[in-house]
């Protein structure tokens, strides 16, 4: 070893006149190079690396947040714009929203699954309950920061994203109006609205999930990695502190060997949010946010389609239920895990109930999400221009039926109801609805509705008696080539019946 | 932190323990009183800032003379809207379906203003008058002609706004964001 130069010198000396107030190899170092459980070094530990791949992704989220921050005008007036020249001029502008968008769509991805191995190798069980309690309320700030950052871009979705929640929050009896109020910033969506959720999502939320993370990861160190699970070993809050300072003798610093899987795929995931960013591109803004642009179709950020198909598809009387008391329920059950089972079992091998729900959860927000995704319940608002009544269906037709047909499409029908699978698909499709509704069901059904206050609304007053004949007319002549209309189901001599292999199955519409 | 056992100096222990009792017991109330004083004096207009209500203002937007709606027809008509702010850009322009129901037995003119907002979760409806129903292209809430609850999610019908026919021009009130309990038709005027 050669003597150090004066220079070098100097810099050791500073640093170690540093590392003596900051206290770091005597703290910090310590901290770092805490023993955890020697398997975590194993293959297990490709299980342990979901967090440190939020912290990445959350890295990632605060300095390209930063970088946006440095362009975007949090104003109504301006925001689109601003989204508009950092999309197509600032040099790189495209670039770190779509970076933000897609490495907080990765935070989400990841906290759930982190928090999903968490829950099912038992991980939560004492003495980490408050861990887990601390996480849950980590994952309400990112969901939080992903519908506050969706209002940021300025765009429909925004605008009538905070549209939806004013109304979800307007439903709640008394405080409704000033819940509303507080939240839009005045008395309509605008520019107040937007500074509103402008510091949710830069101050309010960011400062909540910091400190919650602080808290969070000083907990980890404090109570210490879990050992993975092994089938058969129990966790007894009165004798686990002992097993586990035992199992730490033969621990692995965590700052060296055991970091590295977590290191390897938080670079793994980095560069896959990267490539996502620079292929896709930046989300939007679409259209300008002006509220009175026919044809909004709003549609929330992937992590709420669930509760959006949720509200669409819950009965009315429990609507409000649903938006208010729900969530609440949710998270309460979610806070209680720990303290539902807090010793026993680790081993998801053991834990057949922990797996279930895991699989009903993933499944009923896999079905949800998608269903919201495709959302069928929305009538398809341009399908009465837009989409044409198959010639198949009506190539044969008399001209009753064929002026029928343009009934149905005038009348709007088709936003709601599909032919031959094209159109709306709020109500039923019709393709065949000759052979399953009577002349006189159909007429009652397009007259009245559906009975009951159901999806149908009632026709009765926007439709003439002539419309309405042909209308039907046109219903009745829609079923499969050479079959019956529907029928009552008391045999009767039927006259005049057509032969079963008519030429023309419009023949036999005025049997009854 | 590391606990030191038994510092040598005796820093806990007050110089003198009876004398000095009451008046540190005293400061402690002091210093609690105080402390919450200055909480409340801060943390009081704060909350009154962040959760404090303007007044609504009443203002009339003039959607134009009668004579320009034809009995038994819906449209759009569009307006800034008085309850902006100058920074508010393009989302203060606001819109409002009407429907002109002609003249009531007392010669006067009859009209339905509703708000666009569908009165499930504010999604914009869109009005077709070829099938007379309003239709909400988020959950499929459906509504009549006359505004009430035709199919859907809905609780209610469309939110009326309030109106008036001034000078033989047709004025509605400007509508702030309705939501369930805070409709259009609630807040007194004047």
């Amino acid at each position: 070893m050669k003597q150090d130069s004066p220079m070098m010198q100097h810099l050791k000396h500073a640093a170690a006149w540093c590392d003596h107030r900051l206290g770091i190899s005597e703290v910090w170092l310590p901290m770092m190079r805490h023993p955890v459980p020697k398997s975590v070094e194993g293959p297990m530990g490709w299980w342990y690396v979901f967090g440190s791949a939020s912290l990445t992704f959350l890295m990632i989220q605060i300095l390209t947040g930063i970088g946006l921050a440095m362009v975007y005008v949090p104003s109504a007036s301006e925001a689109y714009e601003s989204l508009l020249y950092l999309d197509y001029e600032q040099p790189l502008g495209w670039f770190l929203r779509a970076l933000h968008y897609y490495a907080g769509s990765g935070m989400v991805v990841m906290v759930l699954v982190h928090m999903t191995q968490v829950f099912l190798q038992g991980a939560y069980k004492y003495p980490r309950e408050l861990t887990w309690v601390v996480g849950v309320f980590l994952l309400l700030c990112v969901l939080g920061m992903f519908f506050s950052g969706q209002i940021l871009r300025w765009d429909p979705d925004a605008y009538w994203g905070l549209a939806v929640a004013g109304s979800m929050a307007g439903r709640v009896p008394f405080l409704g109006p000033v819940i509303v109020h507080t939240l839009l910033g005045g008395d309509i969506i605008g520019g107040e609205s937007l500074s509103r959720f402008f510091t949710l999502h830069v101050f309010v939320i960011p400062g909540a999930l910091l400190g919650l993370l602080a808290v969070h990861l000083w907990l980890v160190l404090r109570c210490g990695v879990s050992k993975p699970p092994r089938p058969g070993e129990s966790v007894d809050p009165r004798t686990y502190d002992a097993e586990y300072e035992q199992e730490l003798k033969n621990g692995v610093p965590f700052l060296g060997e055991a970091m590295v899987k977590d290191m390897l795929f938080s670079a793994l995931a980095t560069i896959v949010v990267v490539l996502i960013a620079s292929i896709l591109g930046p989300k939007g803004p679409t259209d300008p946010p002006l509220p009175t642009m026919g044809g909004a179709n709003p549609r929330p950020e992937w992590p709420f389609l669930w509760i959006f198909a949720m509200l669409a598809l819950s009965p009315r009387d429990v609507e409000t239920f649903i938006m208010l008391v729900f969530p609440v329920v949710v998270i309460v059950i979610l806070v209680l895990v720990p303290f539902v089972s807090n010793r026993g079992e680790r081993s998801p091998s053991r834990r057949p109930v922990a797996v279930l729900v895991v699989i009903v959860t993933y499944t009923a927000l896999g079905v949800l999400t998608y269903l919201g995704a495709t959302a069928p319940w929305s009538p398809k608002m341009h399908a009465w221009t837009g989409d044409a009544i198959p010639v198949s269906m009506v190539e044969r037709s008399n001209v009753s039926e064929l002026v029928g047909s343009t009934v149905f499409q005038y009348k709007n029908c088709r936003n709601c109801h599909a032919l031959d699978g094209i159109g709306g698909r709020r109500g039923p499709d019709l393709t065949d609805v000759g052979t399953r509704l009577t002349r006189d069901q159909l007429i009652d059904q397009v007259s009245n509705g559906t009975p009951g206050g159901g999806l149908m609304p009632a026709f009765g007053k926007q439709i003439t008696p002539a419309e309405m004949t042909i209308l039907v007319d046109f219903l009745v002549s829609l079923r499969p080539e050479g079959t019956k209309p529907a029928g009552w189901a008391t045999p009767e001599p039927s006259l005049g019946e057509a032969p079963p292999q008519a030429a023309a199955s419009t023949d036999d519409r005025d049997e009854t | 932190m590391q606990q030191n056992a038994n510092p040598p100096d005796n820093t806990d222990t007050s110089p003198a323990p009876r004398s000095g009792g009451a008046r540190r017991g005293f400061l402690k109330v002091l210093t609690a009183l105080l402390g919450t004083v200055a909480t409340v004096l801060v943390g009081v207009p704060f909350m009154g800032y962040v959760f404090g209500i303007r007044k609504r203002r009443v203002y009339w937007v003039n959607l134009g003379p009668v004579s320009d709606y034809t009995p038994q027809q819906t449209q759009l008509k569009t307006f800034d809207n008085p309850l902006k702010q100058p920074w508010d850009g393009m989302t203060a322009e606001n819109a409002v379906y009407v429907r002109y129901e002609g003249k009531d037995e007392d010669q006067r003119d009859q009209f339905l203003v509703f708000s666009v907002n569908c009165a499930h979760l504010g999604c914009p409806v869109s009005w077709f008058p070829q099938s007379e129903l309003f239709l909400c292209p988020c959950h499929g809430g459906v509504y009549y002609a006359d505004g009430a609850h035709a199919s859907g999610p809905p609780p209610r019908g469309l939110y009326h706004c309030v109106w008036r026919v001034r000078r033989g021009e047709l004025e509605v009130r400007a509508p702030h964001y309705p939501t369930l309990h805070d409709t259009l038709k609630q807040t007194s005027v004047g």
